[in-house]
């Protein structure tokens, strides 16, 4: 009970220091003489919201770079040897070819089965269509945390001979097979592709209503006109519906993309990076935390950085197009 | 293109409701066989993984652990326990859940007060380098918040605020300002500017315009975000795992993450734990979700 007053308390004193703030800023603007009111009181209603993105993202971004090129504790320039040594570890290439498959493979797989949902959702009666819709989009709320759990059962193995208690594996056995340690197989990348399918399950019911939305904004006459003319259901589809739809496609996509870039807590949770699985984000995590390694984790990071900045310069350059069209 | 073809709009429920009864050329044909059963099965598939946590979260652990949790359609009426969740309970979910509100709350409320006021100068104010500041905002939008973590954590050390909520609360607000401050602005620009301007005449100022006027108009927007920005907090593990950690003040994703290696045991703990974490959530996720998803698509639809 003592807790829990402590904890309103705790919420009540953040957003009230908040509210002050706002409160004391405009008081100071109306004070301003004359001309300078108008002139200042932008800067002073941005200025909470500036200073916050400055000193939590901008500075710090600036200042790990500048840690990327020291060493574990930041007390010494060292250098590209933090780059060098990282990229000579046998273990860090397979972490950067494994985050390079999740790119490869889980952005798209993701669009493409949201795409099919939406359009089948679309044909049921509008009941129908909800509840399905509903089911698919349910895992967005579930946290990579609790996703992993989720799936953890789902991949548990016993030993032969045992009950299996995992779905998977009774299936499997019922099948004729003998029961596997899933998570642990990286033959093929097996694991990694399993760890996927997490992420997919959670990201299809966000492509699915973005994607189900564009579809119904697709104009009827285009549909009508390209039937009049004989198109097929496919044709009409591939040719009328999927060009009216590509500006949501390619967002969810990017979206997606960088979702998987760092990508963390399910890795983390499922397998901790162990039998091959690691990822930029958890190889991260095990460089600051584990091994105190700031040096490292910092470099870990410029190269996520410097992956991003392409995507970055894309979504610029689609604002302003956008912008300027309004 | 192809609009030439129908010379008057006709609204799109009328069409809709022409097209099915003139048959086989209607755009929505209704769903076959084919579609219902596809549908059918993808729903089964996304929903077997979750009810098999919540199944054996009430379950009894040697149960759990002798006989699959799908064993209950044939046999219903054994094994269940609340035991599960009082253990947990026991073990600090209590504690935990009230970590992850003290966190999620007000990395909700804060950067949507300062969002709003940014996105209100932003749409109707004007300064010198409006627009240059805004697509700087619009580049941070990608920025992985991993850039910040190693040079936030000497910081907090430094100062003190390392394992403290206060922590937690300005990265989530720096975190999320930049999509907060694009979210709203969006919103904010399609408000009609004929209130505003004669608010102005009637001598509100910027303040009471904001408060008065701005904020209730914006409700839509202000909840998508919320109900975004409240997920995302109580669901996040990377910045509770560096700034909180493990201990006292640990919220219930590092809880259940920290569960996952007590598994040997039986299945009862992570469950049950991983279901808590849950609840509020799914909670908020359903009861909101018409503004999460116009949310959702008043961001990219427009692509």
């Amino acid at each position: 009970m003592i807790k829990f007053i402590n904890t309103l308390l705790t919420v009540a004193g953040g957003v009230s220091v908040a509210l002050a703030l706002f409160w004391l800023l405009n008081l100071f603007s109306e004070r301003l003489p004359g001309p300078w009111e108008g002139r200042l009181k932008p800067f002073l209603y941005l200025l909470p919201a500036v200073a916050v993105i400055g000193v939590f993202l901008i500075y710090p971004a600036l200042r790990t770079i500048q840690y990327s090129f020291a060493d574990a504790t930041s007390s010494k320039y060292v250098g590209f040897k933090n780059y060098t040594a990282l990229l000579k570890q046998h273990d860090f290439q397979i972490t950067l070819v494994n985050t390079l498959l999740w790119i490869a493979i889980a952005p798209a797989l993701v669009v493409a089965l949201g795409l099919g949902v939406a359009v089948l959702a679309d044909r049921l009666g509008a009941r129908g269509e909800k509840t399905a819709k509903s089911i698919i989009f349910l895992p967005m709320a579930i946290s990579g945390v609790a996703a992993a759990a989720i799936w953890r059962f789902m991949y548990e193995v016993r030993p032969e001979g045992e009950t299996q208690i995992g779905l998977q594996n009774a299936v499997w056995t019922a099948l004729g097979g003998k029961p596997v340690a899933w998570l642990q197989v990286d033959t093929v990348k097996l694991n990694t592709f399993l760890l996927m399918i997490i992420l997919i399950w959670g990201q299809v019911g966000f492509s699915m209503v973005l994607l189900s939305a564009a579809i119904k904004s697709v104009p009827e006459d285009t549909l009508e006109a390209a039937r009049i003319d004989g198109a097929s259901e496919r044709q009409t589809f591939f040719r009328v519906v999927v060009p009216q739809i590509w500006g949501t496609v390619v967002t969810v996509f990017i979206t997606v993309v960088i979702t998987v870039m760092k990508i963390f807590d399910i890795v983390y949770v499922m397998t901790g990076g162990n039998f091959n699985t690691n990822v930029i984000a958890v190889r991260f995590i095990n460089e600051l935390i584990t091994n105190g390694n700031a040096g490292r984790a910092a470099a870990i990071v410029v190269m996520l950085m410097i992956a991003v900045v392409p995507i970055m310069i894309y979504q610029v350059r689609h604002f302003r197009a956008e912008e300027a069209m309004r | 293109m192809t609009s030439t073809v129908t010379p008057v709009a006709v609204p799109e429920k009328a069409a809709r409701r022409a097209f099915l009864r003139r048959g086989p050329v209607s755009p929505i044909r209704r769903a076959g066989w084919f579609v219902r059963g596809a549908l059918l099965i993808i729903c089964f598939l996304w929903l077997v993984p979750s009810l098999g946590l919540l199944v054996t979260s009430f379950r009894k652990p040697e149960a759990a652990l002798t006989s699959g949790w799908w064993t209950v359609i044939t046999d219903p009426f054994r094994d269940w326990t609340f035991s599960n969740y009082s253990q947990i309970w026991q073990q600090g979910a209590g504690n935990a859940f009230l970590n992850s509100l003290a966190v999620s709350l007000p990395a909700t409320i804060i950067p949507i007060l300062f969002a709003a006021f940014a996105a209100y100068a932003f749409t109707f104010m004007e300064f010198p380098g409006r627009d240059i500041l805004f697509v700087v905002i619009v580049g941070l939008l990608v920025v992985p918040l991993q850039v910040a973590l190693v040079p936030l954590l000497k910081i907090y050390s430094s100062v003190g605020l390392q394992g403290q909520f206060a922590s937690v609360w300005l990265a989530h607000t720096g975190f999320g300002m930049p999509l907060a401050i694009f979210i709203l602005r969006g919103y904010m620009a399609t408000l009609p500017r004929g209130v505003i301007e004669s608010a102005k005449i009637d001598g509100a100022s910027h303040f009471q315009t904001f408060w008065r006027l701005i904020v209730p108009m914006s409700v839509p927007a202000l909840a998508s975000f919320a109900i975004f920005q409240f997920l995302w907090t109580w669901n996040d593990l990377l910045v509770a795992l560096i700034f909180l950690g493990p201990g006292e003040k640990q919220v219930l994703s590092v809880m259940v993450a920290g569960l996952v290696g007590a598994q040997q045991q039986g299945w009862q703990l992570l469950t049950a734990g991983a279901f808590v974490s849950m609840v509020v959530p799914l909670l908020v996720f359903i009861s909101l979700q018409r503004y999460f998803i116009r949310g959702l698509t008043a961001g990219s639809v427009k692509g």
